[in-house]
């Protein structure tokens, strides 16, 4: 697999810190999406210093392709340990494509109460929007081939990386 | 590996009919799936839309109120429509057979059906012939099975106990008419617990139950001695004054679980009971209602299996 065309996920990370950290308040809540969405989130929060508790979503209950693909055997529970009414939310995931993991997101999210503000960080964007999505804080855009899935990985020390797979087949 | 009516052509749970034969990892999986439905139920909206526009209908040709009411809360909790059904009372009473019935209710697009019957494979004969498209939950069929109680009961000593593997589970009382206890046995010896006691009378006991895998005991003290999990079974009212038992008095003394009794088990002990229960005739009060007891979450847990379940059945085409 090709990865060279990849940027480096620590330096990424580093700069996406740095995008939010005048935006991100001490009543800012951050919530990972499942799975690479929460490795981030749980960097992030400590790259901040904010208060509020990490949250987690995982958007398996929500998801649109339901009725084509089934439900996920690898669905983790959600766990957002602050009250969503009238929260600051920051939602965080890796990388943002279709929009639909996000618009499944806030579904959920509105199902634990109604936030004052939620915005959206992603480490990377690879285009491509099926719903009008955007993120309000973003490590980098980036172009792969739409056959090419990029994935975050996590090593054994905790360090993050990316890589580009081949799409699995859906089914 | 041999034809399990309950698995599609991929291999994945298409009807759930007993626990018997299935696959671990599909047992597994199930309760996995049902560890995060539990956070579900305890959120300010209790719902999640994965059944939006299925329609689930509550096919009890035996009457139940607990099963019947956890069935219908797991499925609106998935945003399905309900549909109670005491089909006791009304088709068959007239004479329809039971496939008529699910023909007919096929006809008005269900997409699953929940089926309680007094006959041992009720579910298993709907489950063949409803439309590939339609998925069959048995809940409780004569003395067959009761595979979502077997989950839910599984579910609940992994909630507790973390982990099978080193575990001592004794089921007490009236296993022989009990389908809730071979649905239990099928789901501990799946899932590699090393040691199932079943305790009780000779007379309630099946003559061949040994043949489950399990460790049978007569008497109540030897067969509590250093469990983890203390499961007692209801000792069923039309039981008590039959040939089988002199009275529901001497079945208390020689098998209802007494503060005594349980503390043979060992300290961390749980005790669980499917309900509803019978005070004074398995259980005494003090322990029904004591530090040990987790009859109640089982109640909570048994609603997040059957989400797991019917959302997992809805997924597999």
């Amino acid at each position: 697999m090709n990865t060279a065309t990849l940027p480096d996920a620590e330096e990424l990370l580093a700069a996406l810190a740095g995008r939010m950290r005048a935006e991100a308040g001490p009543d800012t809540a951050l919530i990972g999406i499942h799975t690479g969405g929460v490795w981030l989130a749980e960097r992030l929060h400590g790259l901040l210093g904010l208060v509020q508790p990490l949250g987690s979503i995982d958007v398996s209950f929500y998801r649109d392709d339901f009725g084509s693909r089934g439900l996920s055997p690898r669905v983790k529970p959600s766990d957002i340990p602050f009250d969503v009414e009238g929260a600051d939310v920051i939602l965080v995931d890796d990388v943002l494509y279709t929009g639909r993991t996000i618009r499944a997101a806030l579904n959920e999210l509105f199902d634990y109460g109604r936030p004052r503000r939620v915005r959206l960080a992603a480490l990377v964007d690879r285009g491509g929007r099926e719903l009008p999505i955007a993120a309000a804080f973003l490590g980098a855009e980036v172009s792969v081939p739409a056959d090419r899935q990029i994935e975050l990985k996590r090593s054994a020390e905790g360090r993050l990386s990316l890589a580009l797979n081949a799409m699995p087949v859906p089914g | 590996m041999a034809y399990n009516p309950q698995l599609n052509a991929n291999g994945e749970l298409q009807h759930l009919l007993t626990i018997e034969g299935l696959p671990r990892d599909i047992v597994l999986g199930i309760l996995d799936t049902a560890r995060s439905f539990l956070t579900v139920g305890e959120r300010e909206i209790k719902k999640v839309p994965l059944l939006r526009g299925k329609s689930v209908f509550n096919l009890f040709f035996e009457s139940s109120t607990r099963t019947r009411t956890t069935f219908e809360i797991a499925a609106k909790r998935l945003s399905a429509d309900v549909i109670n059904l005491n089909v006791g009372t009304s088709s068959q009473s007239k004479g329809e057979t039971l496939l008529d019935t699910v023909a007919n209710l096929s006809a008005m697009h269900a997409d699953m059906f929940v089926v309680r019957h007094s006959q041992s494979g009720a579910a298993h004969l709907i489950a063949r012939h409803v439309a590939p498209y339609i998925h069959v939950i048995n809940a409780g069929d004569g003395r067959h099975a009761h595979p979502t109680q077997g989950l839910l009961d599984v579910f609940t000593i992994r909630h507790y106990k973390k982990d099978f593997s080193g575990l001592r589970v004794a089921i007490v009382g009236d296993v022989l008419h009990s389908r809730v206890a071979r649905s239990q046995i099928h789901a501990l010896t799946t899932l590699g617990v090393p040691e199932v006691r079943v305790i009780g009378p000779r007379t309630l006991l099946p003559a061949n139950v040994s043949e489950l895998g399990v460790h049978v005991f007569h008497d109540m003290a030897q067969g509590l001695k250093d469990v983890d999990v203390v499961i007692m079974l209801r000792l069923q009212n039309e039981r008590m004054n039959g040939a089988l038992l002199p009275s529901a008095q001497e079945f208390f003394k020689n098998y209802g679980l007494t503060p005594e009794k349980l503390a043979l088990a060992r300290d961390d002990a749980i005790v669980m009971h499917p309900g509803p229960m019978n005070r004074g005739v398995e259980i005494e009060s003090s322990v029904a209602d004591g530090g040990q007891s987790v009859i109640l979450p089982q109640v909570t847990f048994g609603i997040a299996v059957r989400m797991a379940v019917m959302s997992i059945l809805a997924g597999n085409t």
